[in-house]
């Protein structure tokens, strides 16, 4: 029953929302979000540590075709939820910042696709996923569509475009593998697995690129990463934190439980390809970023790198890999949402993100250049920050994998950490220039945000254990499944 | 078959309202019998009667008859100003409720007399419609250009009727079926026949290389009419094609898939590159027409037992689509005086109602979750792909984002150009209709198996 409160919740207060009007909005939209959470962490209080499927909830849907309503969450599912729920309050929170115009709009869409999202990450029947997954896209869409900036209808566009199509070659994948199912042809999680596994490894090289395709699109992964610098710059920080922060994470949850469980042969028998573009991914977004002048590009091309090492991880198929991938989506969400905050802060306060124009921001406020710089090291994957464990883990899969693999992904954190000094060099220190000249204090939402982000970066990064345990068996039991199924 | 002989009545009481005068009561009259014709046609399930081996009433027939009285039904809420503005109203109720028992033969005919007869009954009125805005030049034009047309269709049909007639001697599906199944060698003009008919039909459902008459008659047709062609002539065509080559002529499969294959790829390809570049929005939708009866013509074409269910979900789901889309047009271009694309610039702003309507109807068109739209392309889909035609399922991916392109041409310009800020005036009558339309639009969306386990 806990897993339809969490989805159909914010659907309910998404549509109430709808019939407010007035910026008081914004506090109600709060509310529910805070409320979600609550409840997940009442499902946390709930939760039997272990590696078995709970709040299991399977429903009839569609007969005729062996769809089902059935949903439930492991520790994977859990950790997802725990993000999304986690990051959309502090996402309204920060939309504090600004007035939108029809607030009661878009907080509602924001809500709107906080239900996809959970719905995403607690779908164990194909069909419903891909119902979630659709989903999730309309309301980003009309976010940037309505509130976005210059040139946005065509940019979104693409954007949406782009994603629909990665989509439709992923829905090809499902239906090939229903047609697969044994007896009575069903959408059933586990039904699928069976039905993909029996596929010889050409068959199963097809399906891992149809569906892979989808998961690479929305992560996205190198070469498929062209609409993602556009989309993140356009779009209303909210409608990027939201994308950065949560939705690229169904890209990867995607991977580790549709496709890694589903295709073991595929995965083995293709993972040098889709690793090597991971890898290059990393390098080649990291060169990027060095010498980006607008500050929430240099962002949206740090998001390439990390999620690049997140995805190589995930596909060399061993635990540390898996748990690594995990710890370092929570982490990047956390950091993500952190560092966009930080450049529409900066915006609202000089009209600009051109890192060479500004200068000595340390100088007016120093609280701020203590909590940017705590943000910026968990993002560059300091020791006793979130962003080292993930990493490490990560690398240490991919290593496994290959040497030479790990290699490169390693320079991840040395390009990331040049062009993340290099950013907060220009921006915060140095001397005071013409454009910065003052810096009006940080409002009560604006502190509270960054206190809270920096509490997690560093809480999670000195004793990560609690969540580290929550998925821990699920990973476990996953990796294992897969690996026994690759003949390891 | 009730519903059939009331809606027989109906037509013929509307021509004598002229002369008893009570012309004010047809609309409430119509509607009424709309009603009882549904109650009626919904107590023939399952009973499956035939009638002079002529017409059966099967569940096929009874749930696409079904269909059809629902789509008129909401076609009448929609189309009140269309009997309130022109002369010779009651002409226009007799011919629209002419069509429509044309319409009920061609999904029930068990015999290719009366599918000749259901489509000569629908088409007649349809071309009297079509060109019933007098004065105009395009209406006139549209009014000829149909009828040629389908003088022509209807040639080529009665030539394959009559080619099948003397290759087996009956014009019985049911003997036809026996014929060819008995038979050691089918005689070459059966095939014939079958490729004429095919032509015949193609014409009328509007599938390429047969489809030029169709944006200039959709576009010079008064929208009303315009929207009744696409909604309901189509599904009574693509049921009746359906009828014909799924169950009779599947034997002979072989002579007429390739056929079909080439058509049906030429038809999503053209209606859908064809609707990128239109500027007025009646000719895109138009276009988009003709992309969809390529979708219908996927699960004629995979012919299993997938095939009537998904058909009868595409056709409910896009009539009803259409319908919503149609209403929203006719009343921009009353409005506004043009039916261009940017006649929709900042809709969303000046009226949110039609907008989000329109939003949800373009969304279900291009097969978007949660909408009606996406599960009627993905059951016929499914049936393609298990029919085992996977390159023509690519083709038709392809197809439905180039079709997601021109649709969002549509919401881009009302959500994000400006425009000029004055309200338009919308009927409550319609406002009601467009509600009802985008909430059954979503529950068949959420709730798909409610008609697909029908058949």
């Amino acid at each position: 029953m806990i897993t339809l409160l969490l989805i159909f919740f914010p659907l309910v207060a998404a549509l109430l929302l709808l019939f407010v009007k007035g910026q008081q909005v914004r506090n109600m939209a709060l509310g529910a979000a805070i409320i979600e959470f609550a409840i997940v962490v009442f499902a946390l209080t709930q939760y039997q540590h272990g590696n078995t499927t709970q709040f299991e909830v399977n429903y009839n849907w569609i007969n005729s075709l062996g769809i089902s309503f059935h949903v439930g969450m492991d520790g994977i599912s859990l950790l997802m939820v725990l993000l999304t729920t986690f990051l959309v309050p502090i996402i309204i929170l920060t939309s504090f910042n600004r007035e939108y115009s029809n607030p009661s709009y878009f907080y509602s869409l924001l809500l709107a696709m906080q239900f996809a999202l959970v719905g995403v990450f607690v779908s164990l029947d194909g069909f419903l996923f891909y119902i979630f997954w659709e989903l999730a896209l309309i309301p980003i869409y009309f976010i940037c569509l309505l509130w976005g900036g210059e040139n946005r209808a065509r940019i979104t566009f693409k954007f949406f475009v782009y994603t629909l199509s990665g989509s439709l070659l992923m829905l090809g994948g499902l239906i090939y593998l229903y047609l697969h199912t044994s007896g009575t042809h069903t959408f059933n999680i586990q039904a699928l697995y069976l039905a993909g596994q029996s596929l010889d490894m050409a068959h199963q090289g097809f399906v891992f690129w149809a569906m892979f395709m989808a998961f690479a699109i929305k992560m996205p992964i190198f070469p498929f990463h062209t609409w993602q610098p556009d989309t993140y710059t356009v779009a209303p920080t909210p409608g990027t934190m939201m994308l950065s922060g949560i939705m690229l994470k169904m890209g990867t949850y995607g991977v580790i439980r549709w496709l890694l469980p589903v295709v073991p042969l595929g995965v083995q028998d293709w993972a040098n390809v889709a690793i090597g573009l991971s890898v290059i991914g990393i390098v080649y977004a990291s060169c990027i970023a060095i010498v980006q002048k607008d500050f929430k590009r240099l962002i949206a091309y740090s998001s390439i790198a990390h999620v690049g090492l997140i995805s190589a991880g995930i596909l060399s198929a061993n635990v540390q890999g898996v748990q690594g991938a995990m710890i370092q989506m929570l982490s990047h969400g956390v950091n993500v949402v952190g560092l966009f905050f930080i450049a529409d802060i900066i915006q609202k306060r000089f009209n600009t993100r051109d890192i060479a124009s500004l200068g000595g921001i340390r100088n007016l406020n120093p609280q701020f250049a203590v909590l940017f710089l705590i943000v910026l090291l968990g993002s560059v994957a300091l020791p006793l920050t979130n962003g080292f464990i993930g990493e490490f883990l990560l690398l240490n899969g991919v290593y496994q994998f290959n040497a030479w693999a790990a290699a490169f992904a390693g320079l991840s954190v040395i390009l990331g950490a040049v062009y993340m000094l290099r950013s907060y060099q220009s921006v915060m220190l140095g001397e005071t220039n013409s454009i910065t000249t003052s810096f009006p204090p940080l409002s009560g939402s604006e502190k509270g945000v960054l206190l809270i982000l920096c509490a997690a970066i560093i809480g999670f990064g000195v004793y990560p254990k609690p969540l580290l345990d929550i998925a821990g068996p699920s990973v476990v039991k996953l990796v294992d499944g897969v690996r026994l199924a690759m003949g390891k | 078959m009730k519903a059939l002989i009331l809606l027989s009545s109906l037509g013929v009481i509307s021509l004598l309202a002229e002369i008893f005068s009570f012309k004010k009561l047809l609309y409430p009259l119509v509607l009424l019998g709309l009603t009882v014709a549904f109650v009626l046609n919904i107590g023939e399930w399952n009973t499956n009667v035939t009638y002079f081996k002529m017409m059966q009433f099967d569940n096929y027939a009874v749930a696409f008859t079904s269909v059809i009285i629902v789509v008129a039904f909401l076609w009448f809420l929609m189309a009140e100003g269309f009997f309130k503005d022109e002369t010779n109203q009651t002409d226009h109720y007799s011919l629209v409720l002419f069509a429509l028992v044309g319409a009920v033969l061609m999904v029930s005919y068990t015999n290719m007399t009366m599918l000749f007869l259901g489509i000569e009954i629908l088409s007649i009125p349809m071309y009297i419609l079509a060109g019933s805005k007098k004065g105009d030049i395009q209406s006139n034009e549209a009014a000829f250009k149909y009828l040629i047309m389908g003088a022509f269709a209807t040639g080529f049909l009665l030539f394959g009727i009559t080619l099948i007639y003397g290759a087996t001697g009956s014009f019985s599906l049911e003997e036809i079926k026996n014929a060819i199944a008995t038979s050691v060698s089918i005689p070459a003009i059966f095939y014939v026949g079958v490729l004429l008919m095919l032509v015949g039909m193609s014409f009328k459902v509007s599938a390429a290389p047969f489809h030029f008459w169709a944006p200039d008659v959709y576009q010079g047709a008064p929208t009303m009419i315009t929207a009744f062609m696409a909604t309901i002539v189509k599904t009574a065509a693509m049921a009746a094609f359906v009828r014909l080559f799924d169950t009779t002529f599947l034997r002979v499969e072989g002579s007429w898939v390739n056929v079909l294959w080439v058509m049906t790829a030429l038809t999503l390809l053209t209606g859908n590159i064809t609707a990128v570049f239109q500027t007025s929005t009646k000719r895109m939708l138009a276009y988009s027409s003709v992309a969809h009866a390529g979708y219908m013509l996927l699960a004629l074409l995979s012919a299993n037992s997938y095939s009537s269910p998904s058909i009868l979900f595409y056709t409910l789901a896009y009539s009803i689509g259409s319908i919503a889309t149609f209403c929203i047009i006719s009343i921009i271009a009353n409005a506004k005086g043009d039916d261009g694309i940017h006649s929709f610039n900042g809709l969303a702003k000046t009226n949110p109602l039609l907008a989000g309507v329109m939003t949800i109807a373009l969304l279900s068109l291009a097969g978007i979750p949660p909408t009606a739209g996406f599960f009627a392309k993905y059951f016929i889909f499914t049936s393609v792909f298990v029919a085992g035609h996977v390159g023509l399922v690519l083709i038709a991916i392809v197809a439905s984002l180039i079709g997601v392109y021109y649709y969002f041409r549509i919401i881009i310009a009302m959500y994000f150009k400006e425009g000029n800020h004055e309200e338009v005036p919308v009927d409550m009558n319609h406002k009601l209709l467009l509600i009802v339309i985008a909430f059954a639009i979503v529950a068949l969306g959420l709730f798909p198996d409610s008609v697909i386990r029908l058949l």
